[in-house]
């Protein structure tokens, strides 16, 4: 943990918070159906001919069973289309490679997985999709799951400060306006960004290299049909093959970049993600990308406060987040930082830690860094391999997403799962003013204290009940890539990336399996489904439950939401909910294997 | 009714509530609250493997299955003392109504006795000296002197007559003079002391709406675990260590929150029999709880905030008359006058030496009453006239002129919200009485705290803005509504609503009745009318206006003691884990050891110290359950650091201390 690891923390929380309230004074114009930006001159006319396309009603708002229809309908329609284009991709153009199309189950999880703001890949981007897919089928994803996820947060935001009504907006018009006056304007200076800093942006074919230095590998050998040959007992016979040039990918990367990481989707275009040069080629493109992440979301807390006329709530709720985010990455930095420590016991030169998986460019604080953010934020975009962090610099991404994706978390989804969790506190220790409890005014009931538990449960539901099944089948034991606890965290961490909506992977994890099991892309993208709309419906029940009370008068003896010990009880909450949940489960796997790695064993 | 409250260890109510414990085992009762009974599954199941011989360690397993059961009965022993000291109270109340008869009036004028629980809504009975009351009911007729003491435990008899607002009469209490026919107001079985010995009984309790909130809230926490246990044991299978159903079932419990779960009901048993100690029937549990949520307080000037009527408090002569000399005058013209003021006058007069002159002394003397026409008293007495009234009427009486001083006199008394009286004969304006309402004492303090609290106090009074402004500055409220008439009331009730404030509010007339409805909580006046007491939802059988302060200490109490027993209940969990999850690794893999932070001797007695402990905090939270958190009047701000200090930090280290004693108890003693 050196002193530059220290500088570029304090660099990045101090930009961070420098463009909080900028960013949330836009939102706050965005967001209202008639709000002004400066980009009205230019947008405006587009906005409305949208409208006037599709037939919308600016002006008309839905009650919060309207909202959340409109907004699953249009989901599954855009599932259906991004299924259709994966499967028959060599059909389509853009398709230099000749990629072919997409399995079945592969392209249900993927279509699904964007959809809902994941972004899991059980596959690796360049050796399976087509340039269309990625643009078409893939990115456009990106743009209106973020827009979603606003959306909501928006909503629910707006359940919270109106009262005696019915209605939350429209969701056409917010997923309009998020996209044209937001997340299009950004990406396109973001891109440009990007590409100055060497990403590609092309629809060239790949290129090939020759290597430097050729080398002999060893692969499966494989008759005319391309079946792997075997020997005389079934073990694959191996032949040897020399590799003498390289593939080099190319094509619209930094266009997928820039809305992978403002929208907090994390789907790679390269396997690699962004540990890829080509996706994440300098430390400036590296700090502006986990900029991106925590952006919007971050943003979203000022709006927040500006909303409910209450600054110090805003910025209380964004204290509580930055707080445990710093937890996190120190906890994480420094078990990184520490190494292991049977390779520091036998004298391997530990380069000042756990290098193993990471990228030489961004070295153990970035890496530990990222790892933090893309985990507390839905983003799941990596720089380095979370599969290969030390038991403990492992844990950090893991109970991250597990406590819910709300330390910052994903753009709107962050803050509308942060409000589920203010709602709990307010609850559990709101009666301790003596009053039933309250949230900024409004009483919450049990109506409200039962859609929450539902939320709540359904997401614990989903992580435990998929991994705890997939631990005890072979097809779950199956994807395995280590033994032990460490491999049961790869399990554990499939299910709570994708129920989380986070996308990440201890990526040991062959869960697109070469026999072409089909158990984990459907129960993962279940498992997306799950943590994806089990969240929503119930969040926007709530936002329309508050959304018809009647106001109750605050004053000094309503339960206080800002300052030092609503941040405490808010962080208080979230840990000891994450824990009491987790905790049995995360005993067996990073923490026990922690343990052993102290005595000694590894997996 | 006795207002004493009974000692938590009572053995009257204790054996009882021990039979009870083992009766609420039915697991058709239990089921209303979800987290004893997964508790009470768990202790059948242990039980069952137990008998059934499954399991290695039969002495460990024994020992679970007991304490599991002593949960369930620990938490029935809670709810049941709370009831038990519901029953106690209820029966004192109903000591006062059984073998009541009542003389019910016939259509054709003759009289029937009659059993009063057969009485039925809107019979006529006459009931005369000495004789009980049978029932509720309203004084059509006549007016009596009544005891109310069995019911108010106050001696003094009231007076109760038919029309105005002194007409209600409780059954159970008794006429001591006069006769007076009664219209029976309720049926038997639904008059307010049968309501209320129903809600603490549990009969025809419900779950008050945070209640049931809170119980959804620990149903999905339960669920939780549930799912967190049984993930456990299939990584636990993936991992090969093999987790036995008894030491998961122990966890579960653990982890549940027993304890709140266990405390709920008697928590809401308590609140209500506070308010019975206090002498307030509550009309359900749920006014309680509002009562916790007030921020606004009508409260009604004459006997809240002041002391009855106004009082004589200084002479302030005439120029060129001495004080004893108007003090003499004053008390001349008001022998006669028995209104409050009048003898207040008297009484003042005594401080300057006047002797105290009987009216049975002085035969030549001509009284003259007060009228409407004069407004004015006095005597006339060997020739000489002593008046005293309101200003104006003494000006018209000397011949439209008083001295300077004395106007200047009047206007001080007036501005500084008393009354002026002045005190003349025909030939000269003697001087003035200043009149004040007498302004209880330490209400200032109380309404600071209020304020602090965020409880705003709005005083009612009929008195002119001028005089109110004064008396509410003096007596520290918030605000004052002066020449309020009832419907103002409900209109200012309605205003503060609308606004998101939620009220409380006394009142006894028929015509405060559409108030009382309105307020969020409603304290009908016992003395009140039938009309009053239907349209609140609390009587307060003292009918002590000042007791709306406490009934919302007693709501604000009941909340947060349901709060802070949530919290603890949840803070607990964290101790728990690191109790038992190393103990159930440790034999497959001892690497976890450095997990067992509290050094419990083995895995079996770190099991069972975790499972004791769980059972044994709900025995030792029982008296603070009934008893309640106390309470301090402080801002929200402050009282949550204050809980969340005590029952969030204190709930996760407290078992940590506690699982390691009883960790060293047992192992001393080789239970485990």
């Amino acid at each position: 943990m050196n002193t530059s690891g220290w500088l570029q923390l304090a660099l990045y929380i101090v930009v961070l918070l420098l463009i909080t309230k900028p960013l949330g004074i836009y939102l706050f114009r965005v967001l209202d159906a008639n709000g002004k930006t400066f980009l009205d001159p230019v947008v405006k006319p587009v906005e409305l001919l949208t409208y006037r396309i599709f037939g919308v009603d600016p002006e008309k708002e839905q009650g919060w069973i309207l909202y959340t229809m409109a907004m699953l309908i249009f989901e599954l329609v855009t599932v259906l289309f991004t299924y259709l284009v994966l499967r028959f991709q060599n059909f389509l153009p853009l398709n230099p490679q000749g990629m072919a199309g997409v399995t079945d189950h592969l392209a249900f999880n993927t279509a699904w997985s964007f959809a809902t703001n994941t972004n899991w890949q059980s596959y690796g981007g360049e050796s399976t999709m087509s340039y269309l897919s990625q643009m078409l089928a893939l990115a456009s994803h990106n743009f209106f799951s973020a827009a979603i996820g606003i959306a909501i947060a928006a909503a629910v935001v707006r359940g919270i400060v109106r009262h005696s009504t019915k209605t939350l907006g429209n969701f056409w018009v917010d997923l309009v306006r998020i996209n044209y006056y937001l997340l299009l304007p950004i990406s396109i200076v973001y891109a440009v960004f990007l590409v100055a800093q060497g990403v590609p942006q092309n629809f060239k074919p790949y290129d090939t290299a020759k290597v430097v230095e050729v080398q002999t590998v060893q692969v499966p050998k494989k008759d005319d049909a391309g079946n792997p040959v075997k020997d005389a007992k079934g073990n694959a016979v191996m032949v040897d093959q020399k590799v003498d040039s390289q593939s080099i990918v190319e094509g619209p990367i930094a266009s997928q970049m820039a809305i992978k990481m403002l929208g907090t989707n994390g789907g790679g275009y390269t396997n690699a993600n962004a540990a890829h040069p080509f996706e994440n080629p300098t430390p400036l493109s590296n700090f502006i990308q986990m900029l991106s992440i925590f952006a919007i979301p971050s943003a979203l807390t000022y709006y927040l406060g500006r909303m409910v006329k209450n600054q110090g709530h805003g910025w209380s709720v964004w204290a509580a987040m930055a707080i445990v985010f710093v937890a996190g990455v120190l906890v994480c930095w420094g078990a990184e930082a520490a190494g292991n420590p049977i390779m520091n016991h036998v004298g391997v030169d530990r380069a000042g830690g756990n290098m193993e998986g990471k990228e030489v460019r961004f070295g153990i604080f970035n890496s530990a860094l990222f790892a933090t953010i893309t985990t507390d934020a839905s983003c799941g975009a990596v720089n380095s391999m979370h599969d290969s962090f030390t038991p403990l610099g492992g844990f950090v991404p893991l109970f991250n997403i597990q406590m819910g994706e709300i330390i910052f978390g994903g753009v709107g989804s962050g803050l509308y799962g942060m409000i589920l969790f203010i709602v709990l506190a307010v609850f559990i220790a709101g009666l301790m003013v003596g009053r039933t409890p309250e949230y900024l005014g409004k009483k919450i009931e049990s109506y409200d204290v039962k859609v929450a538990s539902i939320a709540i449960l359904l997401m614990a539901f989903s992580i435990l009940g998929f991994a705890g099944w997939a631990a005890l089948t072979p097809w779950g034991q199956a994807g395995e890539n280590n033994s032990g606890p460490h491999g049961l965290s790869e399990i554990f961490y499939a299910y709570s990336s994708c129920t989380g909506n986070n996308g990440s992977a201890f990526a040991g994890l062959t869960a697109n399996p070469t026999n072409n099991d089909p158990h984990y892309d459907i129960t993962l993208a279940f498992a997306t489904i799950i943590g994806r709309f089990g969240m929503i419906i119930p969040v926007m029940a709530l936002a329309g439950s508050l959304g018809r009370k009647k106001l109750i008068a605050t004053g000094a003896g309503t339960f206080p939401v800002t300052g030092g010990l609503f941040v405490t009880l808010l962080i208080g909450t979230i840990l000891l909910v994450g824990a009491l949940t987790f905790l049995p489960a995360l005993t067996l796997t990073p923490i026990l294997e922690h343990f052993l790695m102290l005595n000694g064993k590894l997996f | 009714m006795p207002a004493q409250a009974q000692s938590i260890f009572d053995p009257a109510i204790i054996v009882p509530a021990i039979g009870d414990s083992f009766k609420k085992l039915n697991p058709v009762t239990l089921a209303k609250n979800p987290v004893m009974f997964v508790t009470e599954v768990g202790a059948l199941i242990t039980t069952v493997l137990l008998v059934t011989g499954h399991g290695s360690n039969f002495g460990f397993q024994l020992q679970i299955a007991l304490w599991l059961w002593f949960t369930v009965l620990f938490a029935n022993f809670a709810e049941a003392m709370a009831e038990g000291r519901g029953k106690a109270q209820a029966k004192a109340l109903r000591a006062t109504r059984t073998e009541t008869f009542g003389n019910r009036l016939k259509p054709d004028g003759t009289v029937e006795k009659i059993a009063a629980n057969l009485l039925r809504k809107g019979d006529i009975v006459v009931v005369s000296a000495g004789e009980l009351i049978p029932g509720d009911g309203e004084v059509i007729e006549g007016a009596a002197t009544v005891d109310e003491s069995a019911i108010t435990g106050e001696s003094a008899p009231v007076i109760r007559e038919s029309g105005g607002d002194r007409s209600a009469v409780t059954g159970g209490t008794k006429v001591l003079s006069d006769v007076i026919k009664i219209e029976i107001t309720s049926n038997p079985g639904e008059t307010f002391l049968d309501h209320m010995i129903a809600l603490v009984e549990g009969a025809s309790r419900q779950k008050t709406p945070n209640e049931i909130a809170l119980t959804i809230l620990l149903s999905a926490l339960t669920l939780i675990f549930l799912i967190a246990m049984m993930s456990l044991k299939a990584f636990g299978i993936a991992s090969s260590v093999d987790f036995t159903i008894p030491v998961l079932v122990a966890l579960l419990v653990c982890l549940i929150p027993t304890t709140i779960g266990g405390l709920l009901s008697a928590i809401g048993i308590a609140g209500i029999d506070r308010l019975v100690q206090k002498n307030v029937l509550a009309m359900s549990g749920r006014s309680v709880e509002a009562a916790g949520d007030v921020d606004v307080l009508f409260l009604d000037k004459t006997g809240t905030i002041t002391i009855g009527n106004r009082q004589a408090t200084e002479f302030l002569p005439a120029p060129g008359v001495t004080k004893e000399q108007l003090a003499d005058a004053a008390q001349l013209a008001s022998l006669a006058d028995e209104t409050p003021e009048g003898r207040s006058i008297v009484v003042l007069a005594k401080n300057f030496g006047i002797r105290a002159r009987e009216l049975s002394e002085m035969p030549k003397v001509i009284f003259v009453p007060f009228t409407a026409q004069t407004r004015m008293s006095g005597v006339d007495m060997d020739g000489t006239s002593y008046r005293k009234g309101a200003a104006e009427a003494i000006r018209n009486y000397v011949g439209g002129h008083m001295p300077e001083a004395v106007e200047k006199d009047v206007k001080a008394v007036s501005s500084s919200g008393g009354t002026p009286l002045v005190v003349a004969t025909r030939e000269r304006v003697l001087g003035t009485i200043q009149l004040k309402d007498i302004v209880k004492g330490g209400l200032a303090d109380r309404f600071e705290r209020f304020r602090a609290m965020g409880i705003r106090t709005v005083m009612i009074t009929g008195d002119n803005p001028l005089t109110a402004a004064a008396i509410a500055h003096e007596a520290g409220v918030d605000d004052f509504l002066a020449e309020a008439k009832p419907e103002d009331k409900l209109a200012l009730c309605r205003k503060e609503q609308q606004i998101g404030h939620l009220v409380a509010m006394t009142g006894d007339g028929t015509n405060d009745a559409p108030a009382l409805a309105q307020a969020d909580v409603g304290v009908a006046m016992n003395t009140g009318t039938q009309a009053a007491k239907e349209a609140g939802n609390m009587v307060d059988l003292d009918s002590n206006p000042t007791k709306l302060i406490e009934i919302v200490e007693i709501g604000k109490q009941l909340l947060i003691t349901r709060g802070a027993l949530t919290t603890f209940s949840i803070a607990n969990d964290v101790a728990k884990y690191f109790a038992i999850l190393p103990a159930m690794l440790v034999g497959t893999f001892k690497e976890i050891a450095p997990l067992n932070i509290m050094f419990l001797k083995s895995p079996e007695s770190a099991i069972l110290s975790a499972v004791i402990f769980n059972a044994v905090i709900i025995i030792a939270l029982i008296p603070l359950a009934l008893k309640g958190v106390r309470f301090r009047p402080l801002g929200a701000a402050k009282i949550l650091a204050r809980n969340l200090l005590i029952y969030g930090l204190g709930g996760i280290l407290l078992p940590f201390v506690g699982i390691k004693l009883i960790d060293m108890f047992i192992t001393t003693i080789g239970l485990a």
